[in-house]
């Protein structure tokens, strides 16, 4: 199969080795990963701003590098619930449709496509809150929401279950939204703080070392407002944990 | 007008310390009573189907339903008026009571009425209203908006109560014992009830098929409202019309689950014809409504059945509190619903949000609240109503990031500049993401350039 | 063009393409219609549950689980009571009474809720004016779901019915919890058969 790997604009300039760490968890699953080195963005910032016009081009050039692939995958759920729901300001054509429903995310890939049962490679022996961001948990339906009355199930849980000496705490309110909400994180400055702090206090609270999550927007929210509190907690995004790292 | 700016209002709420724990551990622990209620009930979300489902097929025949009920209503001995808008409904609330010299009134919940801004409008008028809900009637006291639809006054504390008590009906200022205000709101609305001339309520469900007004309280405080006076006035929304009464088995078993996480309200009201030697008068109010339902995107909102469930889940609205909305409705349904009244001066409601999803997971009518939030800021946008500053960012993004070349100088220049500059310049009231976190650091290299170096050498694409 | 017509005019012109009507299952399947779920579902929602004395001398169970009451009213000819409905000329002249006692026209079991309507209360206000109300229930007559008590004939006849759930109850101020908001203070379910079960 051909996969291109797709990296979110904040990743490639403030978090590369999530990318690093996708890249090379992929590879280890014997996958060819592409990477179209004139990228940029999936056009989420501007289209969640409502300002849709101005979504189109960087669209029309996601679409553009994107074509031609069986599998898009990124590591970010924002994105590619964006990129698969919402990537409508560019003309629909059959190329542009495929492209979006070949998008996936890291984790629904492994767990979905790849079928990922074991990952001898991986250890990770601390105590770990898991983020699920809210495209990842309700947007791209990878875990039971408290809100859904239906089974339990996790994606992500059942992937890093795989790994080695990890285990999980319990947060009081582990779905409530982090409050990183893109530019909400600036225009609703108050609030999106306040709910960052209640976030990194409630996985503290419960005893986490490290806060994993698959959207690195969430965890650069909270890892901000952890450091502003001195809290003692780190942040590690679910690639890179498992793909081996230790710490 | 002036445009309603949530996040100054937000910032207030979130300084007062006490007030914001309770307001968000009150309202989550609302949420958390609601779960237990849905996963206790295996049919839960067959129930939210059925339950929109029901409402897209009333309010998509929403005129021969307005008029099968009007017909009903009639045949039972009530009146019926129309009301195009708030200043109609006001205006024949006066009249019905101003023509049998009524010139008490008290009334139960409705946030048709606070939105039609009746009370000001009657009292200005000589007519004496006594809010009966206990959580309206401190709001009322303290001449306050309510700030939530179901708990009124969730914003306030005991203390708070007890300050306005003691400023308007004389209790003792030093007591904020909630029996004891409770107990004293009610030894003091009781001879109102007894003494007045109309009563008045909204309506959760008005039933196409009888004519019925249905309304769902734990107080009682509206059949007091109705069973007391001898004329009964009850306005409505348009839009609360459902069919059949088979079909309150949907909404009643899913409005106090939803709202409180109780399997119904204590007191489940049905009114269907006036007691004999008095009088019943419907009001079937407009305001907007038949407007909004002609809006493709937008119409779902109207299945609303206002019981506060998203407001209650909303992360946002817990932090911020109702009243900085600046509108009758708050919280996800009002920020979907505000835009209809005024764009401008409620511009800023659909960005004071996170698009988490919470608010539609738990409508128990599967209204898609935070699609059509979304839907909401193109419009806002397309209308040119967002800030100046934002449209130009927003400007400059699409044109940096539509372009390879223009994005990497961007995002190679980000990284040294934030490497190198002071903290006093990264920190300051000018960027609004450093005031309460740290800003992430500048990596050495981007993924891209990573990628040149180690990756490039067989596999460049073009 | 009246208001009436106009209002109509509007919704007729924006109301969107007809969505059908769904059936609505009854959803009671293996659902109990128990006395004992029932009370079990009443005592949740505040409300208080005995059964009928020995014996079937209401007013004096009633005499004992109120022993201050002064005026007790009953809209039912079981229970005497010392203020006759019958008496009373406007509803608000049951304002000093304490004990209210009906008998409910049947009971719901998913939620503790008991069926009133004029003809049970005689005077609506008794059910809200009176400090603590007393509710007779007959065990046979309890409906397993509120499906199933929407299918009451007395929803079509009566100008005033009433779910009742336990106690008047509000918790506005700071979440806590208090019977006796602006309505009864007490409910209390008395089981009792009806002595004459052929009465509809």
């Amino acid at each position: 199969m051909k996969v291109a790997l797709f990296v979110p604009c904040y990743v490639d300039a403030f978090f590369p080795e999530v990318a690093v760490a996708t890249l090379e968890l992929l590879e280890r699953f014997g996958i060819e990963v592409s990477y179209p080195l004139d990228q940029t963005c999936c056009g989420q910032p501007m289209a969640n701003s409502g300002c849709h016009q101005e979504a189109a081009p960087t669209e029309a050039l996601f679409a553009r590098n994107f074509a031609g692939f069986d599998y898009i995958v990124g590591p970010s759920g924002s994105c590619v619930h964006h990129i698969r729901e919402n990537l409508t300001a560019i003309p629909q054509t059959p190329e542009v449709q495929k492209v979006r429903q070949s998008t996936y995310e890291l984790v629904e890939f492994l767990h979905d496509i790849v079928k990922v049962r074991e990952l001898p490679w991986a250890s990770f022996r601390h105590k770990v809150g898991l983020h699920n961001g809210c495209s990842t948990l309700r947007a791209l339906h990878e875990a039971k929401s408290t809100e859904i009355s239906e089974p339990a199930f996790s994606k992500p849980m059942d992937l890093l279950s795989l790994v080695e000496g990890i285990e999980f705490v319990k947060p009081r309110r582990a779905d409530e939204c982090c409050g990183f909400g893109g530019t909400f994180s600036v225009f609703e400055e108050p609030v999106s703080a306040r709910m960052g702090y209640d976030k990194v206090n409630d996985h503290h609270g419960a005893g986490a070392e490290y806060i994993v999550s698959a959207d690195m927007s969430c965890l650069m929210h909270q890892k901000g407002c952890a450091e502003r509190l001195d809290l003692p907690i780190k942040f590690i995004h679910i690639a890179q944990v498992m793909n081996g790292a230790r710490a | 007008m002036k445009r309603i700016d949530h996040a100054e209002a937000s910032s207030k709420f979130i300084r007062a310390k006490d007030h914001i724990e309770f307001h968000d551990r009150r309202l989550w622990d609302l949420r958390q009573k609601r779960d237990r209620e849905s996963e206790a009930i295996p049919e839960w979300e067959e129930l939210r189907t059925l339950a929109s489902a029901i409402k897209e097929h009333a309010l998509s025949n929403l005129g021969d339903y307005l008029e099968q009920f009007e017909l009903n209503a009639v045949k039972n001995g009530a009146h019926v008026h129309w009301a195009k808008d708030a200043a109609e409904h006001n205006q024949i609330v006066l009249d019905i009571m101003q023509d049998r010299g009524a010139r008490t009134l008290v009334k139960a919940k409705s946030m048709l009425t606070d939105e039609c801004e009746m009370r000001p409008f009657l009292e200005n008028r000589g007519i004496e209203i006594m809010e009966t809900d206990l959580g309206e009637r401190i709001q009322q006291l303290d001449d306050e908006p309510p700030s939530h639809i179901v708990v009124p006054a969730v914003h306030k504390l005991r203390t708070d109560v007890a300050r306005v008590f003691s400023e308007t009906i004389g209790t003792d200022a030093k007591n904020s014992d909630v029996h004891y205000l409770a107990e004293s709101q009610r030894q003091h609305t009781r001879p109102y009830f007894l003494k007045a001339d109309a009563g008045m309520t909204g309506a959760n469900f008005a039933v196409a098929e009888t004519g019925s007004i249905v309304v769902c309280t734990n107080e009682g405080n509206a059949d007091l409202s109705v069973n007391l006076p001898p004329l009964y006035i009850a306005s409505i929304g348009i839009e609360k019309i459902i069919p059949r009464m088979e079909h309150l088995g949907v909404f009643v078993r899913m409005l106090s689950r939803s709202a409180l996480g109780s399997p119904i309200t204590q007191l489940t009201s049905h009114f269907r014809a006036p007691r004999p030697g008095t009088q019943m008068h419907i009001i079937l109010v407009d305001n907007g409504r038949s407007e909004r339902l002609g809006m493709d995107d937008f119409w779902y909102s109207l299945k609303c059945i206002r019981c506060g469930a998203c407001m209650n889940t909303c992360p946002v609205y817990r932090r911020s509190g109702g009243l900085s909305y600046g509108a009758t409705y708050s919280g996800p349904i009002g920020v979907i619903i505000d835009p209809t009244f005024n764009l401008r001066k409620y511009s800023s409601l659909p960005f004071a949000s996170t698009l988490n999803g919470s608010c539609t997971s738990v409508c128990p009518v599967r209204i898609n609240i935070h699609e059509q939030i979304y839907k909401w800021r193109q419009i806002i946008s397309e209308r040119n109503q967002l800030p100046m500053l934002k449209k130009e960012a927003m400007q400059v993004a699409g044109k940096v990031l539509a372009s390879p070349k223009l994005y990497r100088a961007a995002v190679d220049a980000a990284g040294s500049s934030v490497e190198h500059l002071p903290r006093f310049m990264l920190y300051n009231r000018l960027n609004a993401w450093g005031r309460q976190r740290e800003v992430p650091a500048a990596p050495s290299q981007t993924f891209r350039q990573w990628y040149l170096k180690n990756r490039s050498k067989e596999r460049v694409e073009s | 063009m009246s208001s009436r017509d106009e209002v109509l005019a509007r919704v007729r012109k924006s109301q969107p393409a007809s969505r059908p009507m769904p059936a609505i299952p009854s959803f009671d399947a293996g659902l109990s219609t128990s006395i004992a779920t029932f009370e079990a579902n009443l005592l949740r929602m505040g409300g208080r549950f005995a059964q009928a004395a020995d014996g079937g001398d209401i007013d004096a169970q009633i005499g004992e689980l109120f022993p201050s009451a002064q005026v007790i009213c009953s809209a039912t000819p079981e229970v005497k009571g010392n203020r006759a409905i019958d008496s009373v000329a406007a509803p608000k002249d049951l304002h000093d009474v304490d004990v209210g006692v009906v008998r409910a026209a049947f009971g719901v079991a998913e939620t503790g809720s008991v069926w009133l309507s004029e003809r049970e209360f005689r005077v609506n206000a008794l059910g809200f004016l009176s400090q603590h109300l007393v509710v007779l229930l007959d065990p046979e007559r309890i409906v397993a779901n509120l499906h199933r008590a929407y299918e009451h004939q007395g929803f079509l006849d009566a100008r005033y019915a009433v779910l009742m759930t336990g106690p008047s109850a509000t918790a506005d101020i700071e979440g806590i919890l208090i019977h006796g908001a602006q309505g009864i203070r007490t409910l209390t379910v008395i089981a009792s058969p009806v002595r004459d079960r052929s009465a509809a």
